[in-house]
């Protein structure tokens, strides 16, 4: 009998050890939209960083531009009690979440490695509910960018990158007069509020940037330089081609590779896709900030769902650290073509464009330039956003008014509130 | 007073009587329950301010005000008539029309059926698809007439916002009408002979026979192409998102996609909830007195 | 005398009838045009490099055939970090869509004996709300029922799947073997019953083996239904579970990356192989079930 007792209380210990030993590693099941091309490939540097140090991955990936069909996976699973571990989830969505108690909180991980020490404090916010950490970013994404072809522009005769509308337009004439379409576009809701709010920074600035479309103040949204701004979208609406509806904004991005369009307005995950293709920056292409002399930030981040027991919860730990470790903000951001979310990664691996990126981000922090993008989900929630999106992409694709727009949207923004 | 005499039933008998009640109400019951309940569910949310997640404190009208006060739901609405009505009509007539063809005892019937019935195996994404192509202007039918000679030839109805709609009812039908050949078909193939002989006979030409004959004794036909179609109509949430996104804009919303897009997308369940009460009174306006009047002529 | 072909109805009468003739075979013959050209288009596309994509029209032949696309998206093409085609999805699907198709055709068969074979009060009103849920679209239930899969400890997996389309299975089952019953006559079930049959008795040994039409006609529609089933799909498997609609749906629609547009159409046909080849071989099967009463009134 005592040596069965010892025995037993033996194995016990034993199993409970490396039982412990498996804890420490964890398991993390991860929702993301990531599915193909670049951004798999970037997903793939996660999770082979995470299986690197012991743990388990289970990848749950449900590709739709911009996560429509995971949302729906999320929201279907959170109700049925059996969340994943991470979501591939940023913005005001988190705290929309955090706000029904979905989330945990990885503020321990984020203490003890000082993250709000070295993440910009509008990006530290939207990471956090209540002060604590409840998500982890992996990069900065800028909105702000215009990307040319520097051929094209030659045979237009535009001889530099255009720091203001005015000067947009004057270049997009030129290129039409040559025969090259001036905007390559994609028409998708998403894509025609990017450039809106890009629109929007360079005619008001980014105070009006904020009173506008992230405080949603109602005088501004129907202002005269609201107006303006609407004014200027409806003649950029002139200068893209006619088979613009629908199409994905890597697809336009080939056009600007291609030479058959001059510009194209778009994040700098735009950059990924000329890399991916060999193109030199500078060279095959350029890149240049939109006018306004600010900072639309966008960033992706995983959020932490809540799930039990100690596996998934190590799993979810050892994920954040993982995330905001130096290394793989670099690998990551390599990949992506964003720069890290971090500011004290060393870049020396990044291009031209992500150093000016960089510099540009710690510049518009100093003059309170960085706003947080209202097409990319950083600045208002998803029902806001919504009326939004209608509104601009409707904008786009009707005879509408300036003014009408501008009255119609301060409504659908009332309502939606 | 009225007596009544009654035999009395064995219980074996009475079993036996029951027995079918009892096979059907549990499956009854879970029609009840997952059709019935979740629709009384749906109900009450639209009641609630249910944003993100459902929130069950009662809130009144307000979503029903925002709906009807939202431009988009309005293009959805007249979307979603103008497409039922031209795709069930479209595919009726097409069905109807080559099953007469069919029926003229044509050698290759088979083959030619299989061709016609094929698109039904696709699921609609797949159809979105292929059609997103065939019907892009730059990519398809208008850049190849184009490169064919014909410059000014212009197809571009997938990206204008008026007739972006009518691609999806091009789409559909090309989906739908085989399956609805194959019905009308099979109710063809089981008119009597003896009626058509008689109307032979009497000197119709093929054409009356075809209008005054077969086509009245194949009502009960049409009710169920009817309700497939029906069914088929609403379910085209899978086509529109595969085919135009919705797009140009919001042009090609329907209400499907309508809910769809505020209970996913932007975290406004209750919101959703009423657009979908309102997509099913429609419904219901419309489907139920056509199966009450059918329904109740059947005599047993 | 002119001669009449009792089967059709269009009397042959020489030169107009040979005219006549020719003009049903072009219009047969467009309509053929019009129901082939994308399945063409896709089987073209899937053919070619993706050089000769980008140069070419979509809708041009192939000029050098290749089948690289073919085989990348049966076994190499990433869905997520999972680079293993549409293989495995492709197995998912069949193991949700057979059992689904047998019970909920059983349960169907049932129902429509049920109510039509045994006469019994009210047989119509329940058959009416049965069929109404045909017309409910399917986003009002996706969230009430990913509750009651939770409570039920499904979610997620692919039985839970199973029982969800057996659920919303039950109206068109129950439609199709209802009118069919109808149409067949209650002699024999009362002759049976006078042998002394039961209910099951007369189900099994009679009413199931002559149903043969409606069988036909039940599984055909509902194996193209849960197939290419998408909606539920996402909603209610998670990852390695996802049906082939799904794993579709992921490689076709990237959010970023080189659109590879011969390897979607692969996918594509690869996906709706199965529901293809039904068609194509039980199409006869399925006009001659249509024709026995399965959906006459």
């Amino acid at each position: 009998m005592n040596i069965l007792k010892k025995a037993f209380v033996i194995s016990s210990v034993a199993s409970a050890l490396s039982a412990g030993s498996v804890y420490a590693e964890g398991t993390v099941e991860v929702l993301h939209w990531w599915t193909s091309g670049g951004e798999a490939k970037a997903v793939g540097e996660l999770k082979n960083a995470f299986e690197a140090q012991g743990g388990t991955w289970i990848d749950s990936p449900i590709a739709g531009g911009g996560g429509d069909a995971a949302m729906t996976a999320l929201r279907a699973r959170v109700i049925a009690g059996n969340p994943p571990t991470a979501v591939q989830l940023k913005g005001p969505g988190i705290q929309e979440w955090a706000r029904e108690g979905a989330l945990n909180n990885v503020n321990d991980v984020a203490e003890s490695e000082k993250w709000d020490g070295v993440l910009p404090p509008v990006l530290a916010e939207i990471m956090k509910y209540d002060g604590a950490y409840v998500a982890a970013p992996v990069n900065i994404h800028r909105v702000d960018w215009m990307w040319a072809n520097p051929q094209a522009l030659e045979t237009a005769g535009v001889s530099e990158m255009p720091t203001t509308w005015d000067e947009f337009n004057a270049a997009a004439e030129k290129l039409m007069a040559a025969g090259i379409v001036p905007l390559a576009h994609g028409g998708q809701p998403w894509q025609d509020a990017t450039v809106f709010e890009d629109v929007v920074l360079g005619i008001g600035g980014a105070d009006f940037f904020r009173k506008a479309l992230v405080e949603l103040d109602q005088e501004a949204l129907q202002s005269d330089t609201m107006i303006a701004a609407f004014d200027q979208l409806r003649t950029m609406r002139g200068y893209v081609d006619e088979n613009f509806a629908g199409r994905d904004w890597n697809l336009a991005t080939g056009m600007v590779m291609r030479g058959e369009a001059g510009f194209q307005i778009m994040g700098d995950w735009a950059k990924g896709e000329f890399l991916a293709a060999g193109k030199v920056p500078g060279v095959d292409f350029l890149c240049a900030p939109t006018p306004g002399n600010g900072f639309v930030l966008n960033s992706d981040s995983f959020t932490f769902f809540e799930v039990e027991g100690d596996e998934n919860i190590a799993g979810q730990q050892v994920l954040a650290s993982l995330i905001m470790s130096p290394g793989f903000q670099e690998t990551f951001n390599l990949a992506k073509g964003s720069i890290p979310a971090r500011t004290d990664v060393a870049l020396d691996a990044f291009d031209a464009c992500a150093l000016r990126s960089h510099a540009d981000l710690l510049a518009a922090i100093e003059n309170d330039a960085l706003v947080p993008s209202m097409a990319h989900e950083m600045a208002i929630p998803r029902s806001i956003r919504g009326e939004f999106l209608d509104l601009v992409t409707n904008f786009f694709n009707s005879d509408m008014s300036s003014e009408e727009a501008a009255q119609s949207l301060a409504a659908a923004v009332a309502r939606a509130q | 007073m009225v007596t009544r005499t009654q035999k009395p039933v064995p219980f074996s008998q009475k079993f036996e009587s029951w027995l079918p009640r009892i096979v059907v109400s549990p499956l009854f019951a879970l029609s009840l329950f997952f059709v019935y309940g979740f629709i009384g569910w749906t109900l009450y949310i639209s009641f609630t301010k249910s944003g993100v997640m459902p929130n069950y404190t009662f809130e009144g009208l307000s979503q029903y005000e925002r709906l009807w006060a939202t431009p988009r739901w309005y293009v959805a609405l007249g979307n979603m008539f103008v497409f039922s009505g031209l795709f069930i009509v479209i595919s009726l007539t097409i069905g109807i029309f080559l099953a007469i063809l069919l029926d003229q005892r044509v050698r290759i019937e088979g083959v030619i059926r299989t061709i016609y019935l094929y698109p039904m195996a696709l699921s609609f994404i797949v159809t979105g698809t292929v059609w997103k192509w065939i019907l892009n202007p730059g990519l398809g039918i208008q850049n190849f007439v184009r490169k064919a000679g014909f410059e000014d030839f212009s197809f571009d109805w997938l990206v204008n916002s008026d007739y972006a709609i009518y691609t999806v009812v091009i789409a559909a039908v090309w989906q739908s009408s085989g399956y609805a050949m194959a019905l009308f078909l099979a109710g063809l193939r089981s008119v009597d002979d003896e009626i058509l002989k008689a109307a032979a006979i009497d000197g119709a030409s093929a054409f009356r026979t075809y209008f005054s004959v077969v086509l009245p004794i194949m009502r009960p036909v049409f009710l169920s192409t009817v309700i497939i179609l029906a069914h088929l109509a609403i379910k085209s949430f899978d086509l529109v998102i595969a085919l135009t996104g919705g797009g140009p804009g919001y042009a090609t919303d329907m209400p499907a996609t309508f809910m769809y897009a505020f209970a996913f997308q932007r975290s406004e369940l209750g919101v959703a909830a009423a657009s979908a009460v309102m997509m099913l009174t429609t419904v219901i306006a419309i489907v139920v007195p056509y199966l009450y009047s059918e329904l109740r002529g059947k005599k047993r | 005398m002119n001669r009449r072909n009792l089967g059709g109805i269009v009397q042959q009468k020489g030169a107009r009838h040979l005219a006549m003739r020719a003009l049903l075979f072009l219009t047969l013959g467009v309509f053929c045009l019009y129901y082939l050209a994308p399945l063409i288009v896709m089987v073209a596309t899937s053919l070619k490099s993706l050089e000769e994509i980008r140069t070419g029209s979509l809708i041009s032949l192939p000029q050098d055939v290749t089948f690289d696309a073919w085989s990348k998206a049966w076994s190499s093409a990433c869905v997520g970090v999972r680079c293993d085609g549409l293989k495995p999805f492709f197995w998912n699907s069949v193991a949700m869509v057979v059992p689904a198709v047998a019970i909920s055709t059983i349960l169907g068969a049932l129902n429509g004996y049920a109510l039509t074979k045994w006469q019994f009060r009210g047989a119509n009103v329940i058959f009416a709300l049965i069929l109404f849920g045909a017309f409910i679209p399917f986003q009002v239930i996706l969230l009430p029922m990913a509750r009651t899969l939770g409570v039920l400890g499904l979610a997620g997996t692919i039985p839970g799947l199973v029982f969800v389309h057996i659920i919303y299975g039950l109206a068109f089952t129950t439609l199709f073997f209802r009118n069919f019953f109808i149409g067949v006559s209650d002699g024999i079930i009362q002759a049976a019953q006078v042998d002394g049959a039961g209910f099951f008795g007369i189900f099994f040994r009679i009413v199931l083996p002559m149903s043969l039409p409606a069988i036909v006609v039940t599984v055909i529609w509902q194996f193209t239904q849960i197939w290419n089933d998408f909606l539920f799909g996402i909603a209610f498997t998670v990852g390695d579970s996802n049906p082939v609609t799904v794993a579709l749906n992921n490689v076709v629609n990237t959010s970023t990356g080189v659109k590879e547009y011969n390897v979607d159409m692969a996918a594509a046909i690869i996906a709706a192989l199965p529901t293809l080849a039904v068609y194509v071989i039980a199409g006869a099967y399925f006009v001659r079930g249509l024709s026995a009463g399965a959906v006459k009134g």
